[in-house]
């Protein structure tokens, strides 16, 4: 990590005071990374510019955004139609929303493939399902603020989750609230934090950004780099393929935005929210589903002491906790699914499992797909808590190859 | 308020199935129409919102509000600023109160001044309670209504079309259907019954640009004007889409090229 | 594991090039588009279409009787409308020659002298001056008064005692015809 002598005096005089431009230099230039990175390692930048898309277009949204009950269906429509481009920024914040969160799915499940979670990546982890939990706020919060029927039915019903709670859970709803239903108290509270949650959420992804500049990225190989020939600078190898892979998401997203706006959204959200009145089908945005299926699940009283309600609302939280304790479940020396034969079919199996779940958080709780929500609820718990320990002792890897370097010259070769 | 949340919650959480229990009604596939905004390159046909105007203002009008469309915005339609200024002038808003602080006027009445191209279209009913009274039920206000149901201007205009003197037989076996005499039958309607009789007829609404006046044109041309009163940013978000995809096309075309480039000797 | 190999490249002048120029046409593209896209976030700052649709307003001047004064609202500003009467429109014309702090003649501040058209706001520091309403103070002029800090304006609406330093200003109008008046 020795800092490069600087040739302008300008920045060197700045540099010695303050060692912004040796910052930079070790994050890129002078930053290795593994030279076999795949394409599915584009999707961390790729995270980061879809949360500068929505804190941009948040900003100047709020220019324009009134948070009371009376005025912000209003001030949301007048946006859409009055003021400048105010259709782009909101439909860029809208889509930019569901963008960010198939982005970041996608960062995990290549994280859940490749073990990036495995040692000595622990923590840097651990600070990934933070910045999931406090995206899942975020966007909770921020699908309140326009004020129609979803917004306030589903904020109706997601503080009340906290309900399940004994004793407190009465409490910790009114307080949720700041009255005795969602109203206009609670629009503002959510109104604050979801200004306020966004730049948590840029502390913690530097935080998981430094964590990451520590341990160095993961490889396809899950071999991690040893001598010079692994490793290539950051800049301007991923760079430029961070900024291509940009250009892709970028025509991805705005396609949406501009032909197709409102197709991840709900048509009752176009309705001024109505307290006396709930919408025949309340279902969260998609990217809930699957957790809202975890729910829903649980229809019985656990170990006949934990009522329905109660179960439900823990399965859920827990489905996302566990995470955090995965580099400890997993007990497989070897990272990379590639050298794995048989744990590789069982990650396709959750990948199937959480897309199950998906589909039937849509449906209503209906049989057959209360039975069915069951079954993929407890696979889905079952991956992580019976068969990757499971595998981790009975599993026999293929051979690892002897270093990253000697495994791209020996595919090259035998191309 | 309590029993109401937690049965709210428990709809939501537990009990989706009686709210859904429509799904496993009858309805039949959206009836067949298309629009010129439809599709990629999709943009309004204006003389189509002209006359859907006529026919809103001729006839929805009545009941229904467009509260958040101003006069202004017909200039979109393109009419002229001093068309647009006759329009609003046409209609009265009441005011709070008069010069003088007073509520009414001598003769008991709001005081009201003309609309003006800056207004909002004024609505029919001083407020819900008045549209009740008159309607038996709330005419919802039709600004956002392609957006705010699902199919959008598919459903709108089958809805228009879905009335029915007779109740099909499909729906009459069903379990739990009663006939109510004092509604209206629509097979597109959640739940059948609905308080607005049916509206779409020929010759509804006179045209003079020589479009046939048939009850099924007069239904496109009506959900045509109300997409546009929805959607009216639809014609810019196009097709500046376009531009901004063709731009990104290229750029993403140069930057893969570079990409190409700076790896040609690494070998990965 | 501190070093990166930098010689994993074999480069070539031609290639150098080359790679320069479409380095250089990338930049180029890149910072053009970002340019552009910077737009709409600062055009989202500019006047929306419901604010500007309000830039302008009629008056109906047909019910103003000679001698009375209308303060409308034009842009959240207050505008005196004064029909002013035989002896008002005199006294300005006889002032064009007086001691003036601000030098204008009152055909310069009116299209017809019989009415007179201003933005109601004094231009020491932001007062609304008085002498709309028939009881109200109108200065030493006839004109208006600011009860803010004493400034008296004559009645073709010219400073003329007291620390405001400008004539209050008449703001772009045209008559229609000859009831409507059209500000802004």
């Amino acid at each position: 990590m020795s800092s490069p002598e600087w040739k302008n005096p300008a920045i060197k005089w700045v540099d010695e005071r303050l060692p912004v431009f040796s910052l930079m230099h070790h994050s890129t230039a002078g930053y290795p990374t593994p030279r076999n990175l795949s394409y599915w390692w584009n999707f961390g930048s790729l995270a980061l510019f879809a949360l500068i898309i929505m804190v941009l277009t948040g900003v100047f949204l709020v220019m324009n955004y009134t948070p009371h009950v009376d005025m912000a269906f209003d001030s949301v429509e007048r946006i859409m139609r009055d003021v400048n481009y105010g259709w782009l920024l909101r439909y860029m914040h809208m889509n930019g929303a569901s963008m960010f969160f198939i982005v970041v799915y996608i960062h995990i499940f290549r994280g859940l493939y490749y073990g990036s979670y495995k040692g000595p990546r622990e923590i840097l982890w651990i600070l990934g399902v933070v910045i999931m939990l406090l995206m899942m706020g975020t966007a909770f919060m921020g699908y309140v603020l326009p004020w129609g029927q979803m917004s306030l039915w589903g904020a109706t019903v997601i503080t009340n989750l906290f309900s399940a709670f004994p004793v407190v859970g009465d409490y910790i709803v009114t307080l949720l609230w700041g009255g005795f239903s969602v109203d206009n108290p609670t629009l503002n509270r959510f109104f604050s934090l979801h200004y306020l949650l966004p730049f948590v959420l840029f502390a913690v992804v530097g935080l998981h950004l430094w964590a990451l500049h520590a341990v160095k990225s993961n490889n396809p190989l899950g071999v991690e780099m040893k001598q010079p020939e692994d490793s290539i600078p950051f800049h301007p190898y991923y760079t430029i393929k961070d900024l291509f892979g940009m250009g892709v998401f970028l025509m991805f997203f705005l396609y949406f935005v501009f032909w197709q706006p409102n197709f991840f959204g709900e048509p009752d959200n176009y309705i001024p929210a109505n307290p006396m009145l709930t919408p025949p089908h309340i279902v969260p945005e998609w990217y809930f589903l699957p957790f809202y299926a975890i729910l829903r699940a649980v229809t019985f009283d656990f170990l006949w002491i934990i009522p329905a309600k109660l179960g439900g609302v823990l399965a859920m939280f827990a489905s996302i906790i566990l995470l955090m304790a995965l580099p400890w479940l997993d007990r497989s020396k070897v990272k990379s699914c590639k050298f794995r034969p048989v744990y590789k079919w069982f990650f396709w199996i959750l990948f199937a499992d959480c897309v199950f779940l998906g589909y039937l958080g849509q449906k209503p709780a209906e049989q057959p797909y209360v039975i069915m929500s069951q079954l993929a609820a407890a696979y889905y718990f079952a991956h992580f808590l019976i068969i990757l320990p499971l595998m981790g002792k009975i599993e026999k890897a293929v051979e690892l190859p002897e270093s990253i370097s000697a495994a791209v010259l020996k595919k090259s070769e035998d191309a | 308020m309590r029993k109401l949340l937690i049965a709210a919650v428990a709809a939501f959480t537990l009990n989706l199935g009686a709210a859904q229990a429509n799904s496993g009604t009858y309805v039949p596939e959206f009836k067949d129409a298309s629009w010129s905004f439809e599709g990629f390159f999709g943009r309004y046909d204006q003389k189509q919102l002209r006359r859907g105007y006529k026919i809103y203002s001729q006839v929805c009008a009545a009941c229904h509000s467009l509260n958040r469309v101003a006069y202004r915005n017909l200039s979109a339609l393109g009419f002229t600023e001093d068309e647009i200024k006759e329009i609003a002038a046409e209609k009265e808003i009441r005011l709070p109160y008069g010069d003088a602080g007073a509520l009414l006027n001598d003769d008991g009445e709001f005081f009201t001044r003309p609309a003006i191209p800056a207004d909002k279209f004024v609505p029919p009913f001083a407020n819900d309670a008045a549209a009740i009274d008159v309607n038996g039920a709330l005419p919802p206000d039709l600004s956002l209504i392609t957006k705010a149901r699902k199919g959008g201007p598919h459903y709108v205009y089958s809805f228009l079309m879905g009335f029915m003197d007779e109740v099909p037989e499909e729906v009459m076996h069903q379990k739990g259907f009663v006939l109510n005499e004092d509604k209206n039958f629509n097979i597109y309607f959640p739940g059948y019954y609905n308080s607005m009789p049916p509206q779409i007829m020929d010759e509804m609404v006179e045209y003079e640009d020589g479009t046939p006046m048939t009850g099924e044109q007069h239904a496109k041309d009506i959900v045509a004007f109300l997409n546009w009163a929805a959607e009216p940013e639809l014609d810019h978000r196009k097709s500046l889409g376009l531009k901004v995809m063709l731009f990104l096309l290229v750029l993403t075309a140069m930057l893969y090229a570079l990409k190409r480039k700076i790896w040609a000797n690494v070998k990965h | 594991m501190a070093d990166t190999a930098t010689n994993v490249e074999n480069k070539t002048e031609a290639g150098e090039s080359r790679r320069d120029f479409l380095l250089l046409a990338t930049s180029a593209v890149g910072v053009a588009g970002t340019a552009a896209a910077i737009w709409p976030f600062v055009d989202s700052m500019n006047p929306s279409a419901d604010v500007l649709a309000l830039s302008t307003t009629e008056v109906d001047i047909s019910q103003i009787e000679e001698g009375q004064s209308v303060t409308v609202v034009w842009r959240g500003k207050p505008v005196f409308v004064r029909h002013r009467t035989a002896e008002e429109i005199e006294l300005a014309e006889k002032d064009n020659t007086a001691d003036l702090r601000d030098v204008q003649k009152d055909e310069d501040r009116v299209q017809k002298p019989e009415w007179l058209i201003l933005i109601g706001i004094c231009t020491h520091l932001g007062c609304i001056p008085l002498g709309q309403k028939p009881g109200d103070p109108r200065g030493d002029f006839g004109g208006w008064f600011c009860p803010c800090h004493g400034s008296h304006y004559d009645t073709s609406g010219r400073i003329r005692k007291g620390p405001a330093p400008r004539n209050l200003a008449v703001p772009p109008y045209e008559f229609l015809d000859d009831e409507n008046v059209k500000i802004g």
